[in-house]
C-alpha cells in the first residue's frame, strides 16, 4: 500500500515538473513580445529594450524558467500586465466562484448519474432503461450552453427563481451566492451526468455477468441488494476514473458557461488574458488547472486503492 | 421421502427447446450424479432449481423442494430458500468470489441476510464454517480477501458460502473440474463428509464419470436436455444398458492404439534440455525491496527422441506451463541451456530463431480462445506458414491448408469458414491443424483435452496418436490429467515445485509410482474402473 501510494506520488510531481516545462516553453514560442504590448505600438525600439529589462525578459531561457517556478512554489505569480495587480489577487477572486461551481457541479453530476445508471443497469433491456438512456444520449448531444439558454429563459426570466446571471459575491452572503450558481451548476452538471450513467451503466451490466453475482444470488440475496452490495462497488474504478476526467473539465472548460452567466470566473479570466496577452496570467492559471488536474488525478488513483483490496498489494 | 423432486420439467429459453421431460430427484442425505457433455442440459436443470435462469427462460412441468413448489414460488420465497435450504457450489473457484469483499464478510452475509443476526454472531459461525471447510483461522484469518487465496482454496470458501447455514440441498455444478486431481479429491472429500454430517442432499454434477461414479449413490445420464438413463450408480455403470452410457463410459477410458513405441537414446536426441533453471522477481513490498526471487523451474534437464511422446505431469503450479514455454522459446531461462536438433536456442533472437520455431509448434487448452473471431479458418491455420524459408504462392498456401485439414479429419472446404461455426472438438482440431501445416517435428500441448467433452476428448487423443504414427512427431503433453498420460505417451515426468522428481515408462510410473508427489496424483486421480468396482461392492 505503501509502495502504491509513493509511486503515485512520484507520477503526480514528475507530471507537475514536466507541464510546467511545456507551459513555460509554448508560451515563450508563440508570437508577441509583452513588453511592446504593454507600451503600444508608438514606443521606441529603446523603450521597449529598457521595459524588457526590467521585466527580466532577456535574461537566458533557464534563469527565467526557474525563477518563474520557484515564484510559483511560493504563491509568487508575479504581476498582471493589464490588470497591473499580483497575479494571485486575480485568482483568488475568481477561485472563490470556480472551485465552488464546479463541486456543485461535480456533485450533482454524481448524485444524478449513479442513481440512473443503477436503475438502468437493473432493468436491462427493458423498455425503462431504452427511454433512460436515450435520455442520456440527449444529453451528451445537447451543447450546454444552449441547455445553459433554456434554463435561464425558464427559471430566471420565465419562473424567476434565480437571478439570469452574474454573481453577488460571498459577501452578500452565502445563500444569494449559491443561488446564482445553481443554474449554471445545472447546465455544467447535465452533460457530464449524461457521460457518466452511462459509464455507470455499461460497467454495472460488465459486473453483473460475473460469476461472483451468481454466487451472490445463490446465498439468497434478492437482486436490488445484489446491485447495492456486490455490483456496485465492483463497478466503481471505471466511473471514478470518468469523475477524475470530469473534475478537471469542470474547473477548466467552464469558459462557455461562465460567459453565459457572466460569472467572474477562471475561465473567463483565462479568456480576457489570451485576448489581451497577458501571457503571466495565462501562464499562472494554467499551471493552477494543472496542478488541479494532477492532484485530482492523484486522489482517484489512492481512491482506485480504496474500491480494490488487489491493487493495494501492487505497487 | 424425496427432498427434491423433479417431474415433467421442460424449459425454453426465448422459444429455444433446452430441456423436456426431465425426471429427477434427490433424497436427504443422497448424493445424485447428473452427468452428460456440455450443452446437455446439467447446468440449466440445477438453475432452475434455484430459479436464477435467464431473463427469456420459461419452465412448464412440477418442481418440488421439500413440499414447495419452485416453479410457481415467489422472488421473496426463493430468496428465502436460496442460501439457507439449498446451497449451490460453482464450477469457477476463480471468479466465483467477489474480489472486493474479505472472504469473512461473504460467508457471513448470507448467516446475517437469512438469520438476522448481528455482525459478531455471524463472523463467529463463518469463522466456524471456515474451520470445518480446511480454513483454520491462523492462516486465514476473515479479512483475507479472494486474490490472496489459491483456486482450491477458494473453491473452500465457496463450500463454506453454501454450507454456512446447513442447507438440506447442496446442488454442486462442476465443482472440481477447474482444479487440479489432488485438490479434486481434497473437495470431494470435503463434500461427502459434510452430506454424511448433516444429511444433506447432494447433486453433483459433472462431465467425469469417474468423479460422478465415486461420489454418487445414483446417477443420472443427459443427452441433448433430455435424460437418457437413470439409476443406481453400480448397477447402471457395469450393465451399461443404454448405447449411451457405454459410449460414454468407453470414451472416459479411451486408449488410443498406438503400434510403435518410442524410447530415449535411439539416435540423435530431438530435444535437449539442460540443468535449466527460471527465477521470477520476488513481489515488490515497497519501491525499493522486494521478496526473494520464485524458483518457478528448478535445474530441469530432459531430451526427447524424435517422434517420442513424453508427458509432463504434476499439480497446478509445479512449472509445468512454464518450463514449456522455455521449450518453445517463449521464455528465456534465467540459467541453463536446451537444445533442439542440435541447435542451442536460449538467448536467441528472432530470426535465428525461424528453422526452430518451423519445427516446433504448440496446441493449447482453450479451443474457444486462440482463434482470432475475424479471420477465417484459411488465414488462421496458415499463421506458422510464415517461417518457411520461401513464402508460398496463394495457390501453394491452399493446398497445405487444404492437406493440413485433411489430416486432422476436416473438410477442405471447411476454409473459407469463420471459428464460430465448428464446435469445441472441431476448434481443436483446427489447432492441431495449424500445429501440423509446417510439418514440425515436435508439437508441445498444454492440457489440449482437458476443456473437451469425453467423446470428442477420445477422437482427439485418437488424432494425436495417428499423427505422431504418421508422420513422426514427437509430443510434449503438458496435463495434470493422468488418463491422459496413460493413453498417449510413452514415458512420464513429474514435476512438483519445479523439479522433476520422477520418471520413467509411462506404465511403470503410472502403475508404481515411487516419489510422493507421484503417488499423490495416481491416488486422487479418478479412474472409472476402480470406482465401478468400488461401488459394486458396496451396492451389491
Amino acid at each position: 500500500m505503501t509502495a502504491y501510494l509513493l509511486k503515485r506520488l512520484a507520477i503526480a510531481v514528475a507530471t507537475l515538473v514536466l507541464a510546467s516545462m511545456v507551459v513555460f516553453a509554448v508560451l515563450e514560442i508563440i508570437p508577441g513580445d509583452p513588453a511592446r504590448l504593454m507600451l503600444g505600438m508608438n514606443a521606441s525600439a529603446d523603450q521597449v529594450e529598457l521595459l524588457r529589462n526590467q521585466m527580466g525578459l532577456n535574461a537566458p531561457l533557464a534563469w527565467r524558467y526557474l525563477h518563474w517556478a520557484g515564484g510559483l512554489m511560493s504563491l509568487d505569480f508575479g504581476r498582471s500586465y493589464t490588470y497591473s495587480v499580483p497575479v494571485i489577487d486575480l485568482v483568488r477572486e475568481r477561485v472563490v466562484v470556480s472551485l465552488p461551481l464546479a463541486l456543485i457541479a461535480l456533485a450533482l453530476s454524481t448524485l444524478i448519474a449513479i442513481p440512473v445508471g443503477l436503475f438502468s443497469a437493473g432493468r436491462h433491456g427493458r423498455a425503462s432503461d431504452t427511454v433512460a438512456m436515450g435520455a442520456a444520449q440527449l444529453g451528451v448531444a445537447v451543447p450546454n450552453f444552449w441547455f445553459a439558454l433554456m434554463l435561464i429563459y425558464l427559471f430566471a426570466v420565465w419562473l424567476r427563481l434565480v437571478p439570469a446571471g452574474g454573481f453577488p459575491g460571498w459577501g452578500a452572503g452565502v445563500w444569494p451566492a449559491l443561488k446564482s450558481l445553481v443554474l449554471p451548476a445545472i447546465a455544467l452538471a447535465l452533460p457530464q451526468a449524461a457521460i457518466l450513467a452511462r459509464v455507470t451503466r455499461s460497467a454495472l451490466i460488465e459486473v453483473l455477468n460475473e460469476d461472483y453475482i451468481r454466487t451472490a444470488r445463490a446465498k439468497g440475496l434478492p437482486y436490488r441488494a445484489v446491485l447495492w452490495r456486490h455490483a456496485l462497488r465492483n463497478a466503481m474504478i471505471p466511473v471514478l476514473t470518468i469523475l477524475g476526467l470530469q473534475f478537471a473539465f469542470l474547473l477548466a472548460g467552464t469558459i462557455i458557461i461562465e460567459n453565459v452567466f457572466y460569472l467572474p470566473g477562471l475561465g473567463r479570466l483565462v479568456f480576457q488574458a489570451i485576448t489581451q496577452r497577458d501571457l503571466i496570467v495565462v501562464e499562472s492559471v494554467v499551471m493552477l488547472l494543472v496542478a488541479a488536474v494532477i492532484i485530482v488525478n492523484l486522489l482517484v488513483d489512492l481512491s482506485y486503492a480504496v474500491v480494490d483490496p488487489r491493487l493495494r498489494s501492487r505497487p | 421421502m424425496s427432498l427434491l423432486e423433479i417431474e415433467n420439467l421442460s424449459l425454453a429459453i426465448a422459444d429455444t427447446p433446452i430441456l423436456r421431460d426431465i425426471e429427477l430427484s434427490v433424497a436427504p442425505g443422497e448424493v445424485m450424479g447428473l452427468v452428460g457433455e456440455s450443452g446437455s442440459g446439467k447446468s440449466m436443470t440445477a438453475l432452475t432449481v434455484m430459479q436464477l435462469l435467464p431473463f427469456a427462460a420459461r419452465a412448464t412441468g412440477r418442481v418440488t423442494f421439500g413440499g414447495i413448489d419452485i416453479l410457481s414460488a415467489t422472488e421473496d420465497q426463493m430468496c428465502a430458500l436460496r442460501g439457507d435450504d439449498i446451497g449451490m457450489v460453482f464450477q469457477e473457484p476463480m471468479t466465483a468470489l467477489n474480489p472486493v469483499k474479505t472472504i469473512g464478510e461473504q460467508v457471513a452475509e448470507g448467516i446475517r441476510w437469512h438469520t438476522g443476526a448481528n455482525r459478531a454472531d455471524a463472523e463467529e459461525r463463518a469463522r466456524k464454517m471456515l474451520d470445518r471447510v480446511g480454513l483454520p483461522s491462523a492462516q486465514f484469518p476473515l479479512s483475507r480477501y479472494p486474490h490472496e487465496l489459491s483456486g482450491g482454496q477458494r473453491q473452500r470458501v465457496v463450500i463454506a458460502i453454501a454450507c454456512a447455514l446447513k442447507p438440506k440441498l447442496l446442488i454442486a455444478d462442476e465443482p472440481t473440474t477447474a482444479l487440479d486431481v489432488v485438490l479434486q479429491a481434497q473437495i470431494l472429500d470435503l463434500l461427502r463428509d459434510l452430506v454424511a454430517e448433516n444429511g444433506m442432499g447432494l447433486l453433483l454434477i459433472s462431465h467425469d464419470l469417474a468423479v460422478v461414479t465415486e461420489m454418487a449413490d445414483r446417477i443420472t445420464i443427459m443427452r441433448h436436455g433430455e435424460i437418457i438413463e437413470a439409476g443406481d450408480t453400480a448397477r447402471t455403470l457395469s450393465e451399461q444398458l443404454h448405447p449411451y452410457t457405454r459410449q460414454l463410459a468407453q470414451a472416459s477410458m479411451h486408449v488410443p492404439a498406438r503400434a510403435k513405441i518410442h524410447e530415449v537414446g535411439q539416435g540423435k536426441p530431438l530435444l535437449q534440455v539442460d540443468s535449466v533453471t527460471r527465477d521470477y522477481l520476488g513481489r515488490r513490498t515497497s519501491l525499493f525491496k522486494r521478496t526473494a526471487p520464485i524458483r518457478a523451474v528448478n535445474e530441469v534437464s530432459f531430451s526427447m527422441a524424435p517422434g517420442q511422446s513424453v508427458a509432463l505431469v504434476g499439480r497446478s503450479g509445479c512449472g509445468k506451463s512454464t518450463l514449456a514455454r522455455m521449450v518453445l522459446a517463449l521464455d528465456e531461462p534465467t540459467s541453463g541451456t536446451i537444445r533442439f536438433r542440435g541447435q542451442d536456442i536460449t538467448g536467441k533472437s528472432e530470426a535465428d530463431l525461424k528453422s526452430a520455431r518451423r519445427d516446433m509448434q504448440v496446441v493449447f487448452q482453450d479451443p474457444y480462445g486462440s482463434f482470432d473471431p475475424r479471420q477465417k479458418v484459411e488465414r488462421l491455420v496458415a499463421e506458422p506458414l510464415h517461417v518457411l524459408e520461401k513464402k508460398p504462392t496463394n495457390t501453394e498456401r491452399r493446398e497445405m491448408v487444404a492437406k493440413a485439414l485433411h489430416e486432422v479429419g476436416l473438410s477442405p472446404r471447411d476454409m473459407d469458414k469463420y471459428p464460430h461455426e465448428f464446435s469445441g472438438g472441431q476448434r481443436q482440431r483446427l489447432s492441431i491443424a495449424r500445429a501440423i501445416i509446417t510439418r514440425p517435428k515436435l508439437v508441445v500441448a498444454d492440457e489440449p483435452v482437458s476443456a473437451l467433452d469425453v467423446s470428442i476428448r477420445a477422437q482427439i487423443l485418437d488424432l494425436f496418436a495417428e499423427l505422431n504414427q504418421k508422420l513422426g512427431i514427437a509430443y510434449l503433453f503438458i496435463t495434470h490429467d493422468l488418463t491422459v498420460a496413460r493413453a498417449i505417451t510413452d514415458a512420464v515426468m513429474v514435476m512438483h515445485d519445479g523439479s522433476i522428481v520422477e520418471r520413467g515408462k509411462t506404465s511403470e510410473v503410472l502403475d508404481h509410482p515411487q516419489s510422493d508427489a507421484a503417488k499423490a496424483l495416481v491416488t486422487a486421480a479418478p479412474d472409472l474402473h476402480r470406482a465401478i468396482a468400488r461401488r459394486l461392492r458396496e451396492q451389491g
